[in-house]
């Protein structure tokens, strides 16, 4: 099918405010049979109420819908699968209760009768073998147990289930935030498949290159306006950073590192002597957890985390720990709570009057850090949830740089954080550090080892290579999370 | 006026005057004031063991204590043993009951976290053996509270009850003990979200554990108050309580999943349904009638309530009820 095939989705003047937020101002977005179109933009810059808007989960205060040429007045979620337009929410939507067969089942109304529970997992099973080929899912777990970055391959490939309903948009929110290098390539090159065949995606990703490599067209948002609009090919890394409205934020170049080696503040050994290498972490070192997503490296900061109050066995934590959350609904964010509450909780201690809690003292330690790593919110007495995805992950991150605790430890904390408070981040993480801090840090962006002193790459809940900063590469890090192919 | 119709509390208030309303407008205005005081009077023990019950339904789902009837029926005949109708032991009699109900509390909470018996059949399973107890520790126990102290319990200061003074005080420090203390602000925690809590570095089980004992300590003491009232004690004076512990809780604009706490609304709850009996006895309404009654009234309050908190007011609608619910389904499995 040629890129001419047709419009799938128009909208024209869409404006959206939460309360007296404007979070879009008027905007004309379409998207063409047979082309990917890459959004970007910084955290709270539309993207993802424009892509609820898109998928019908939320009706727009003003302006109108066409979906293959034809205005929908009544526009919603059962419009939308109907037409054949899916979502993939950046927070994910699965029904953690449930299993992957079942989740499947509850997008495919017409699974019924019986053995609907062995045609669900059949159909989702072939979808996942299709975009990653090597997942190990099964149809029959509980997605309460499966890791974040597995959570997200099913969302991912319920979106490409097709039963009854026809299937001709998919918009990806940050698809790849949770997926380690490998599994993302997987679902990029299927993305530029399905739109080969003359489907229709929206992707929308911090990471530049994802979007530059694997989109024709981009569109960047910035304070609810679209401001920039070209083909791909149009776009270098450098215009659209600018375009997007962020100082020349070009990548710095990673530190060298001249310090002397601090006490040890976490050594943890292997449990069985079957050559697994142990971990030092000493005060003052930022310390890298590699290796493809879900291979133990998300529990070992939490052994770490539990070994802070209880001692382990074989693992020793000499300081106070405090922990950022990737997985931000299930493992960081208080709902019902202010963001000055969220960013409190952690160092409730120093927040004390007398023996009481001061609000004043907490909205204080709130707004200095709220200013500190930029979270875009007029008043840190506002519900932590008014804020998009990638400033929630913000508060999480002042929580834990606010609190008394000399170990850090980050569970692929970036997932949905703009560029150019990342740039930020990782200065605030280098100048901490400089300070006598420990940070262990897990990250699926290759990119964020070259932050690291010391990295461990995890295999199958073992460590399986000890890197130092200089001998440090990308090859080096995907060779040994592949080791197990070859013999060891 | 927007602002006060968004406090959850306020609903329960407008349900205890709509009742009185009705009760009086039945007897032409004839015994307003009387009623006013003694269900004012009657309120101050629902109120005590709706604190209790608010803590305990604070900490996330599933977090119930059902002894409380059972410990409130023991509370009373320790009390009333240890007092012996003599006024000087009366603070000896109070603590007894007070320590009886935080070893409930404890045997609670051990139940929950040494045998994972999930609390609404470790509370309830409790409640049997604390009547076995009761049984045979009050078996034939006619004492009689010491006269100063049912007086203190009945004393009225202008039609008003000194008691329901004190526990207006008591439920004010509780309400500052849960916004601005870090034992407070634990619950809160815990109770939207325990493994975010943990990982924010609350002690998770120990908040768990002084929260079951208060609840605990909170029925000791609602025993031995409510055997100065009725002069003496009984099995079965604290069955009641059971449902309007949790009745109040709920009506009172406290989240049933957890998390949120509302301790106003106690009071606008324990008076709607204490002001409730009151009207249906007005009208002479039968014993069973009554209770199916009772029962209606607090379905179609607990309904009318959770349709304005769903309805009212502006949010962001998809995060906020989908993180709501990611948080909810992740702390019920958990």
């Amino acid at each position: 099918m040629s890129p001419d095939a047709g419009e799938v989705v128009r909208c024209e003047a869409v404006a959206m405010s939460f309360g007296n937020v404007r979070a879009l101002a008027g905007i004309d977005f379409h998207v063409d049979a047979g082309e990917c179109v890459g959004l970007v933009g910084h955290n709270g810059a539309g993207k993802s109420t424009l892509m609820h808007i898109l998928a019908g989960t939320l009706p727009p205060t003003c302006g109108g819908i066409a979906v293959g040429g034809t205005a929908q007045p009544a526009y919603g979620v059962a419009a939308a699968h109907r037409l054949g337009i899916r979502c993939v929410f950046q927070e994910l939507s699965l029904c953690p209760n449930l299993t992957v067969a079942e989740n499947a089942r509850v997008f495919h109304r017409t699974l019924r009768g019986f053995g609907w529970r062995r045609r669900a997992g059949a159909l989702i099973l072939k979808q996942l073998d299709t975009i990653f080929p090597d997942h190990k899912i099964q149809p029959g777990a509980t997605v309460s147990d499966l890791s974040i970055g597995r959570r997200q391959m099913v969302e991912v490939a319920r979106a490409f289930t097709v039963t009854d309903a026809p299937l001709r948009l998919v918009i990806l929110d940050e698809p790849t935030s949770s997926l380690d290098a490998h599994t993302a390539g997987q679902l990029l090159s299927f993305v530029r498949r399905f739109v080969a065949g003359g489907g229709s995606c929206i992707l929308i990703s911090h990471l530049l290159n994802e979007i530059l490599h694997h989109c024709d067209r981009v569109v960047v948002l910035r304070d609810g306006r679209i401001v920039a609009a070209d083909q791909a090919r149009a776009f270098t890394r450098d215009r659209l950073v600018a375009a997007m409205g962020a100082e020349a934020a070009t990548a710095r170049p990673t530190r060298v590192k001249v310090r002397q080696a601090g006490e040890i503040r976490v050594l943890a050994r292997a449990e069985k002597n079957d050559g697994a290498k142990p971990v030092t972490a000493r005060a003052g070192e930022i310390i890298g957890l590699a290796g493809l997503a879900g291979h133990g490296q998300t529990k070992f900061l939490l052994d770490v985390f539990a070994a802070s109050e209880h001692p382990a066995d074989g693992l020793k934590v000499t300081a106070p720990v405090a922990l950022v959350a990737g997985d931000r609904q299930s493992d960081g964010v208080f709902p019902f709570w202010s963001i000055a509450e969220n960013i409190g909780i952690r160092s409730l201690n120093r927040l004390k009057r007398g023996i009481f809690l001061s609000p004043e003292m907490e909205a204080e330690h709130a707004e200095s850090w709220r200013r500190r790593i930029g979270i875009r919110a007029q008043d840190v007495h506002a519900n932590i949830l008014w804020l998009s995805g990638g400033n929630q992950q913000k508060v999480l991150f002042a929580r834990a740089l606010g609190s008394d605790a000399a170990i850090v430890l980050m569970d692929d904390p970036m997932r949905g954080v703009d560029v150019a408070t990342k740039l930020e981040v990782y200065d605030m993480i280098h100048a901490e550090a400089a300070k006598g801090r420990t940070f262990i840090w897990y990250t699926t962006e290759l990119e964020e080892l070259g932050h690291c002193d010391h990295v461990y790459v995890f295999r199958n809940g073992r460590i399986v290579a000890d890197l130092h900063h200089d001998e440090l590469s990308e090859e080096k890090v995907i060779q040994s999370s592949f080791q197990e192919q070859r013999p060891a | 006026m927007e602002r006060l119709l968004g406090k959850p509390w306020i609903w329960s208030f407008a349900g205890a005057a709509v009742v009185f309303g009705v009760t009086i407008a039945f007897t032409g205005g004839r015994g307003a004031g009387g009623m006013l005081s003694a269900t004012l009077s009657l309120a101050v023990f629902t109120v005590i063991v709706g604190v209790a019950q608010m803590f305990v339904i604070t900490l996330g789902p599933g977090n119930v204590d059902l002894s409380l009837p059972a410990n409130i029926g023991l509370a009373s005949a320790i009390a009333m043993k240890v007092m012996a109708g003599d006024d000087a032991m009366v603070p000896v009699g109070i603590a007894a009951a007070i320590a009886g109900g935080v070893a409930i509390g404890l045997a609670n909470y051990l139940l929950i976290r040494a045998l994972r018996i999930p609390p609404i059949i470790a509370t309830l399973s409790a409640s049997f053996i604390i009547q076995s107890i009761d049984i045979s520790y009050g078996r034939g126990l006619q004492i009689k509270p010491p006269p100063g102290f049912a007086d203190l319990t009945s004393l009225q200061v202008g039609g008003v009850s000194v008691l329901a003074v004190v526990t207006l005080i008591f439920t004010i420090g509780a309400g500052v003990v849960l916004s601005r203390t870090i034992y407070g602000r634990s619950v809160l925690a815990i109770g939207q979200n325990p493994r975010a809590a943990w990982l924010a570095g609350v002690p998770v089980e120990r908040i768990r554990c002084l929260t079951y004992i208060l609840a605990g300590a909170l029925g000791g003491l609602n025993g031995a108050l409510l055997a100065g009232y009725f002069r003496g004690a009984s099995i079965d004076i604290g069955n009641e309580y059971l449902l309007a512990s949790i009745a109040v809780v709920v009506i009172g604009g406290t989240s049933v999943s957890g998390g949120r706490a509302n301790v106003p609304g106690l009071w606008g709850a324990a008076l709607f349904l204490v002001f409730l009996q009151v009207m249906l006895n007005t009208f002479g309404t039968d014993a069973g009638p009554r209770l199916v009654l009772t029962g209606l009234v607090i379905i179609a309050v607990i309904v009318a309530a959770g349709a304005r908190r769903k309805f009212g007011g502006a949010r962001r609608p998809a995060t906020d009820r989908q993180a709501l619910e990611a948080a909810d389904a992740h702390s019920g499995t958990s």
